[in-house]
């Protein structure tokens, strides 16, 4: 109990000293998730925009599927990328395996769906007429697709805040195709996870801090949104 | 011939396998005021949509300004931003109403400056002008309806299409909203089509009306002759001519007939043949009411005991039972000079002119 506390006091010195190992790995997680993030909607706010206004056979299904996806577990995304990265792999002369890089790819595949799906919702929440008044105003497809967007714009921030939140706080995948190689993928859940198992408990608390404050954050910021 | 402004040439629609409005053959002519007047889920704002080029028919084509713009979608979005359209519960979008109305002008990439011009000019046409900062979604049914008049206008369509523009307001809104469509069709030279349920107010506004019920133009006509020779019952209906009497022109005297109206006998001016069966329509303000027979030129009188009287704003409508229901309309002083009561004896009188004749179409 008592190594516990101590852990607990220690763990809030690293941080409030801001202690170098602590705050470069905290800076690495939130780089690496908010590129992934960002690649993420740029995929899936068009494409979300283009399945919401077209009619297509199958639509039903795809949009099916993609919600299915929201819980896809993020070993198998691991397993998937690993596969198609190592060297052995049909893509494994890109040398990427064990980088932020595959990390990154393997965070837009884990929160694409999340983003996608949830973009779609948000677009048929809004009101068919206001479609219906921006064609009849003259707007071509993409500026109907851009207006429909923006009248959405709290619930498809919403979306793609979820998807940074999936992505700041997975484990497997990271640890599966990043390795938790210091000062290179190690990031807040890769290192909590491994470096609890050495023994090193203060930074596993102090980075559990961190993501559990990141997390409430998130929350925060989710809940202002989804209020408007 | 020259052309219309937009043709339509056998435009159907449906929904779900079934057709909603079947062959319509419209021309909408540059400069008018076209009201499209029709009972509710007659097919109204099917048609303006399909006008407008929102949606694309299951069959026929249109033509806008010459153009073939049924299913080519370049055609369409150059055709549709030279009209635009204000919608049955039009929609705001979450942003200023300045933002609002400059919407359709930065569509069609005009300057800044440009567009603050226009933006302020629509909205003192549509009274607007004090709201331009306020967030649309704020505004109450009115003022939204007059925002989405403004916004419509921003863009100097040819051709402004407004379906319903008054459905659901107060009369005092609606005189507004009348006011300001009244000033457009005055001052600028846009062609409007415009939507209605409302017989006067297409009267009103419209230089030409067609009447659109279960999916088919029935007529169209100037709002008099739709007004005074409907040419199908369920027309003359809509237009409120409340006697609609069924029966078989009998005897013929140069243009005069007599029609038998189950064993009554009225006389009016037609064409048709003896033995044609006919509906004889006759308004209800062409019908005198007076306490004994007098010797008027009217050659229709008809002794009757009134079945009952129910006062319609400053009018009073009462009811005669002659061997058939007619119904008159009377002011209401002279029901008070005349006494009008139920079962009181009264004459009902009018004139072989009064009474239009239309063929039975079933
Ligand atoms: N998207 C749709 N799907 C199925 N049926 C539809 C659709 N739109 C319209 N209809 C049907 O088509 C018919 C005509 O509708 P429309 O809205 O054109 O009538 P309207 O004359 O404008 O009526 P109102 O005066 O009530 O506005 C109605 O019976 C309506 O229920
Ligand atoms: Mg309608």
């Amino acid at each position: 109990m008592t190594e516990l506390w101590e852990g607990l006091v220690t763990a809030v010195k690293l941080i409030i000293s801001l202690d170098p190992e602590v705050m470069e790995i905290a800076g690495r997680s939130l780089a690496i998730s908010a590129t992934s993030s960002t690649i993420a909607a740029l995929i899936c706010l068009p494409l979300g925009a283009v399945i919401h206004s077209n009619k297509f056979p199958g639509k039903r299904t795809l949009i099916n599927i993609v919600q299915t996806l929201f819980s896809l577990p993020t070993v198998a995304v691991g397993l998937f990328v690993f596969v198609l990265f190592s060297r052995a792999g049909p893509i494994g002369g890109l040398d990427i395996m064990f980088t932020p890089v595959a990390m990154v790819i393997g965070q837009v595949i884990l929160i694409s769906p999340i983003m996608l799906g949830l973009t779609i919702s948000a677009l048929s929440g809004v009101d068919k007429a206001i479609a219906d008044t921006a064609i009849s105003l003259g707007a071509s497809g993409l500026q109907t697709a851009v207006i429909t967007l923006r009248e959405a714009r709290f619930a498809v921030l919403a979306g793609l805040i979820m998807g940074f939140g999936r992505a700041i706080s997975e484990v497997g995948l990271s640890l599966m195709v990043g390795g938790n190689i210091a000062g290179f993928t190690r990031t807040i859940t890769t290192a909590i996870s491994l470096e609890t198992s050495k023994g090193d408990l203060e930074l596993a608390l102090a980075l559990g801090i961190i993501l559990i404050v990141i997390a409430l954050v998130i929350n925060l910021v989710l809940n202002r949104v989804q209020q408007r | 011939m020259t052309m219309a402004l937009i043709e339509t040439v056998n435009i159907g629609q449906k929904y779900a396998g079934q057709y909603i409005l079947k062959d319509v053959n419209l021309n909408i002519n540059r400069g008018e005021v076209f009201a499209l007047i029709g009972p509710t889920g007659a097919g109204k704002t099917t048609l303006l949509r399909l006008l407008d080029l929102l949606e694309v028919p299951a069959s026929g084509s249109v033509y806008f300004d010459g153009m073939d713009v049924t299913d080519n979608k370049s055609l369409r979005l150059q055709a549709r931003r030279r009209m635009s359209f204000v919608l049955q519960k039009p929609v705001v979008f979450n942003m200023s109403v300045y933002n609002n109305v400059a919407c359709g002008l930065r569509w069609r990439r005009e300057k800044e400056a440009t567009i603050r011009q226009r933006v302020s000019r629509a909205l003192e046409l549509a009274d607007m002008a004090e709201y331009i900062n306020r967030n649309a979604r704020t505004l109450s049914g009115g003022e939204t309806q007059r925002v989405a008049i403004a916004r419509a206008l921003a863009v100097a369509p040819e051709v402004l299409f407004l379906d319903e523009p008054t459905a659901n307001l107060d009369p005092i809104s609606t005189s507004k909203i009348e006011e300001v469509l009244a000033h457009i069709i005055g001052d600028q030279k846009t062609t409007v089509v415009m939507a209605t349920h409302n017989m006067s107010q297409g009267q009103r506004l419209a230089d030409r009306i067609g009447v659109i019920m279960n999916g088919e133009i029935l007529q169209t006509g100037s709002p008099g002759d739709i007004f005074s020779t409907p040419q199908k019952k369920e027309v003359a209906e809509f237009v409120g001519v409340d006697n609609i009497l069924s029966g078989v022109i009998v005897n013929r005297d140069n243009e005069l007939v007599t029609i038998d109206i189950g064993g009554n006998l009225i006389q009016a001016i037609s064409d048709y043949p003896i033995g044609e069966e006919v509906h004889a329509l006759i308004r209800p303000e062409d019908i005198t009411l007076a306490p004994r027979k007098d010797a008027s030129s009217a050659r229709n009188t008809f002794e009757g005991r009134i079945a009952r009287i129910f006062p319609v704003g400053a009018l009073v409508r009462v009811e005669v039972a002659c061997g058939f229901p007619l119904l008159a309309v009377v002011t209401k002083r002279s029901a008070e000079d005349l006494s009008l009561a139920v079962n009181k004896r009264v004459y009902a009188t009018f004139k072989a002119t009064a009474v239009h004749i239309i063929k039975r179409w079933n």
